[in-house]
């Protein structure tokens, strides 16, 4: 009994001692846990800037705009013919986006489709109102702001990048008029959905610099 | 090549082609419905405008194999519908028309505007027929008979 309680006794003492030295510097626990979390972070980011470099390709974020207007092509242009955001995102009457782009690529003639193509909403641009890209940071924050993504969470953000449509598209664009292949992001579908579930996991950090 | 069963002015119509024909062609080609235009196959001009499913579409860019189930709406047909027939009525009295080639286009949109807004603005009436080009400069036109057509159909 006298020992078993010597013991926890000089136990206590022990953890009371670590305790103390850890108040001044890091214990082995908090060490290792803070270097797991700065490891996350760091795999996080560098996951981020790999779905950012995806993003910001010209095939998402043409649709991607702050203008009333979506651009077209690698040189990211003004969409021709005058065509405007409309008040869904889906041009105007007379005007729509479904006025040329149907369900899916049409090689015959160079229109690229995919099911309900339409510009992202104003709240989810990527570029500001000069058509200049946003830097990664604020891009990653307009993600991470439920007020912006659409209430995407972060499994939303991955079901969406995995399924849908017009994020598919974005991996299987199709040819141009003179049949050459429109250019594609740089990563595989697949590797951009494992990218943005590691950004996910990591708790989506965001680069403090742009 | 496949067979499609097309429905066309509420009609439905057998077509056998290769998928990816453009809808215009199996209109023009294969139902001898030539009221719809064939400008710039690319989509620029809007001369080929149909509705499906009541969208203005541009039939050039269409592969027949997406119409679907998508009922088709041409210029031979859109004048039993009321708006329709209110904006074909205001293009001859505003004598809208020059040489009239790309005028089925222009009255396919202009019923789709009006179908979607009763009393368009200028600004509304720009941007939806911003797509349907004209050579023959009838613009002022086009406007003042859509107006028509809104006041006729109030």
């Amino acid at each position: 009994m006298y020992s078993d309680m010597a013991l926890r006794g000089w136990s206590a003492l022990l953890i009371l001692i670590a305790c103390l030295a850890c108040s001044s510097t890091l214990c082995p626990a908090q060490e290792t846990s803070q270097k797991v979390a700065s490891t996350n972070s760091a795999a996080g980011i560098a996951a981020w800037q790999q779905v950012y470099s995806v993003l910001t390709t010209p095939r998402c974020i043409n649709c991607h705009t702050a203008t009333n207007y979506p651009e077209q092509g690698d040189d990211r242009h003004r969409h021709l013919f005058n065509v405007v955001r409309g008040p869904g995102g889906k041009g105007v009457a007379g005007l729509n986006c479904a006025t040329c782009h149907q369900s899916a690529n049409a090689d015959s003639t160079g229109v690229p489709g995919a099911y309900n193509w339409h510009l992202a909403p104003l709240s989810m641009e990527w570029q500001d109102t000069n058509d200049g890209i946003l830097s990664s940071t604020a891009v990653c924050q307009s993600l991470t702001d439920h007020s912006k993504s659409g209430s995407l969470d972060g499994p939303g953000i991955v079901r969406h990048h995995e399924q849908e449509p017009l994020v598919l598209w974005a991996f299987q664009p199709g040819h141009r008029r003179d049949g050459t292949a429109r250019s594609l992001p740089p990563l595989t579908h697949e590797q951009f959905v494992a990218a943005t579930r590691t950004w996910v996991d990591a708790g989506m950090p965001c680069p403090q610099n742009p | 090549m496949q067979t499609y069963k097309l429905s066309v002015n509420g009609q439905t119509r057998e077509v056998t082609a290769d998928p990816g024909t453009p809808l215009l062609w199996v209109l023009r080609e294969d139902l001898k419905m030539t009221g719809t235009k064939y400008g710039c196959g690319i989509s620029a001009c809007g001369a080929c405008t149909v509705h499906l499913a009541g969208v203005a579409t541009r039939s050039c860019v269409v592969p027949v194999s997406l119409v679907g189930n998508r009922p088709i709406v041409t210029i031979e047909g859109v004048g039993e519908d009321r708006v329709g027939r209110a904006v074909q009525d205001a293009w001859v009295a505003e004598d809208v028309v020059q040489c009239g080639y790309c005028q089925s286009g222009q009255i396919m949109s202009a019923v789709a505007l009006l179908k979607s807004r009763r009393q368009p603005s200028d600004e509304d009436i720009e941007e939806s027929m911003g797509g349907n080009i004209c050579r023959c400069g009838t613009y002022v036109r086009i406007r003042n008979a859509i107006k028509t057509a809104a006041q006729q159909l109030a």
